[in-house]
């Protein structure tokens, strides 16, 4: 439902004690134009030639200062210092932004050349030169991250759920709290030894496989679960357990009922975060999953390839000529985007449909 | 379907602190029971331990006895999930589920129990609950809709439906007006004075004149001072309370001398 709002007109009045100077409208739009005017020619003028990066940062700066100066004068200083953090908060909004379109861009230029049907059907299984695909990467690391996420949300789910629902201030549920911190600190490369060697005491030293990189996997994405999940299931109103107990609900069922519920689409949205969190790790795979050229999807036998490894192999050990390795590595690079994308995606859908619902 | 309620040398904890001390009290069945008293003096916590919501807390815990028809409620093995599907509770804040539905609200109880019921069945409960707590006619084209869409004053009506729904032999009520409006108020009162056929009805309250109109017996509590435990002053039939008080403090309280 779409209801015009109608601004009422108001003749202009005299100015009395509740009026104050005001920028025109305008003022932003063509300050912010002649300020990139000047910037880039004060750049060109120092440098001799015309640079994009000097020259947005003095246009920038003559920005911040004119508006700054401007307001002052005519609007006085409580609203000039509010432009003045607006304009900050705006501008290092932008920043942080640029990593973001410029390694999205130079992935979509760089990886679209080899984004094409062959890329997603073969494996690299006797590719030498142009040709092959990433079809076994793609496979393992959907396979491998699908294990790890199996691994790690029931024992993380549940972890939370001992620590939120039952620990609190137990020494346990003080020290399993302690051992999680540590946890999110572990560098992923030490997952990854811990993963290998694990499987080499429990099968045999040297073992490589798909379990072994899902352990490692889990091993990174466990802590994030819990903590995540633990935030959320304390932020449920303890009125709603509480009118649970109060229907002779048990406790458990009042947790799986009430409690979980309440909170799942913030929990799945935690989970999502996790998994792409996890998706990109090369340096663990690469030791506990190993590498091969060709498809393997039996996750309890033999190396298995997945596209962050997959993208490394490509980019820092090609044939001769490099071109069609490096722009496998970028195709890989694009389609491990395009999943983490998908999964933010799916993730928003999952807590959209499961969010409390809000009458009216 | 409803029970008395009999209170013997009962005293109450938070950990090390005594919050209420020595509570002896008789709530007779098919009649509304109120409490009243300056704030802090216990009352909450008295209405919790008779449906041992009380140990819900960490560290809380009731000594003495506390009789249903006879049957310890504190007695060893006595499993408190089992004490609460008799004796239901209405919170001072509305609490209605946010993932449910009116009608899931209403059939929460029946349902997170494994009561099993069949479909039209299940209709018939929730129609008779919310019919029970006057909130039928409002809600019966939205059953589908969230709980959490409804006014304040529907959401209070809808957890007494929520509550009237497992059918307890007991209600306890904390001021379950004191976030109402006025109408509101009014509706629950009327609703009170029906349900008081069937239920023994426990209620505490602020406002001196719901107490007035809507109760039997009334029981008034009183703190020293703070950190001293709540005592039961005196409990007497409401128009004896009103007119006619036995102690000065509760002369004091009930006519607006303090508190
Ligand atoms: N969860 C709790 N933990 C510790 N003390 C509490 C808790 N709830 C209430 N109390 C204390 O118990 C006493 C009685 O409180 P309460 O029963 O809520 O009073 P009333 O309902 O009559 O206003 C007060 O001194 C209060 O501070
Ligand atoms: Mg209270």
């Amino acid at each position: 439902m779409s209801t015009a709002t109608l601004t009422p007109k108001r003749s202009a009045s005299p100015s009395n004690s509740l009026t104050a100077g005001q920028l025109p409208a305008w003022t932003t739009p063509v300050v912010g134009a002649a300020s990139l005017a000047v910037g880039f020619l004060a750049a060109w003028l120092l440098t001799g030639e015309i640079g994009l990066g000097l020259g947005v940062a003095l246009s920038a700066l003559v920005f911040l200062v004119v508006m700054h100066v401007a307001s002052l004068t005519i609007e006085g200083g409580r609203r000039a210092t509010d432009r003045l953090a607006k304009h900050l908060v705006v501008g290092m909004f932008l920043l942080a932004l640029l990593p973001l379109v410029s390694v999205s861009l130079t992935a979509l230029t760089n990886g679209i050349n080899r984004l094409d049907p062959t890329f997603f059907s073969t494996s690299m299984r006797n590719i030498v030169g142009a040709g092959g695909g990433a079809a076994h990467a793609i496979w393992g690391t959907l396979i491998i991250t699908g294990v790890a996420m199996a691994i790690s949300v029931p024992i993380g789910l549940l972890t939370a759920v001992y620590l939120a629902e039952y620990g609190q201030g137990k020494p346990l549920a003080r020290s399993i709290t302690f051992f999680v911190d540590v946890m999110t600190g572990i560098p992923s490369i030490v997952a990854g030894l811990f993963a290998y060697a694990l499987f080499g005491v429990l099968f045999g030293i040297g073992t490589v496989n798909g379990m072994g990189g899902a352990v490692a996997l889990s091993v990174l994405m466990i802590p994030v679960v819990v903590r995540s999940t633990e935030e959320l299931l304390r932020i449920v109103p303890n009125e709603l357990r509480e009118a649970s107990y109060a229907l002779g609900v048990p406790k458990w069922k009042t947790i799986m009922r009430i409690v979980i519920p309440t909170a799942i689409s913030g929990i799945v949205a935690g989970v999502i975060l996790a998994l792409a969190r996890i998706i990109g790790e090369t340096a663990p795979l690469m030791i506990a999953a190993g590498f091969t050229q060709s498809l393997n999807t039996n996750p309890t036998s033999g190396a298995m390839m997945t596209l962050p490894v997959f993208v490394y192999d490509q980019y820092a050990r090609p044939g001769v000529p490099r071109e069609p390795y490096w722009d496998r590595a970028w195709a890989g690079a694009l389609t491990l985007i395009l999943i983490v994308m998908l999964l933010n995606l799916v993730g928003r859908l999952i807590a959209k449909r499961f969010a409390p619902k809000t009458g009216r | 379907m409803s029970k008395r309620i009999e209170a013997k040398n009962v005293d109450i904890y938070y950990s090390k602190f005594k919050a209420v001390e020595d509570v002896n009290m008789v709530i007779e069945p098919r009649a509304v029971t109120a409490f009243i008293g300056p704030s802090g003096c216990g009352k909450t916590t008295f209405l919790r331990t008779l449906n041992r919501m009380h140990e819900v807390i960490p560290g809380a815990y009731v000594d003495g006895r506390i009789d249903l028809d006879g049957e310890d409620l504190y007695g060893p093995g006595v499993d408190p999930v089992n004490v609460r599907r008799k004796v239901g509770m209405v919170f001072q804040r509305p609490n209605p589920f946010p993932t449910m539905s009116i009608k899931e609200n209403v059939l929460a109880g029946l349902r997170l129990n494994n009561k099993s019921a069949g479909t039209s069945e299940q209709d018939e409960i929730a129609e008779k609950a919310l019919r029970g707590a006057n909130l039928w006619e409002e809600v019966k084209n939205r059953l589908d809709l969230p709980g959490s869409g409804l006014s304040g004053g529907q959401q209070q009506r809808l957890c007494i439906a929520r509550a009237i729904a497992m059918s307890p032999e007991v209600l306890l009520m904390d001021e379950p007006c004191s976030a109402l409006d006025p109408i509101s108020t009014l509706a629950i009162e009327d609703l009170i004075q029906e349900l008081k056929a069937t239920y023994t009805i426990v209620i505490v309250t602020h406002n001196m004149q719901q107490a007035a109109r809507v109760s039997d017996t009334t029981a008034f509590f009183n703190i020293a001072g703070t950190g001293q435990p709540g005592k039961l002053i005196e409990m007497d039939s409401t128009e004896k309370i009103f007119s006619t008080p036995t102690v000065k403090a509760t002369e004091d309280y009930i006519t607006g001398r303090f508190g």
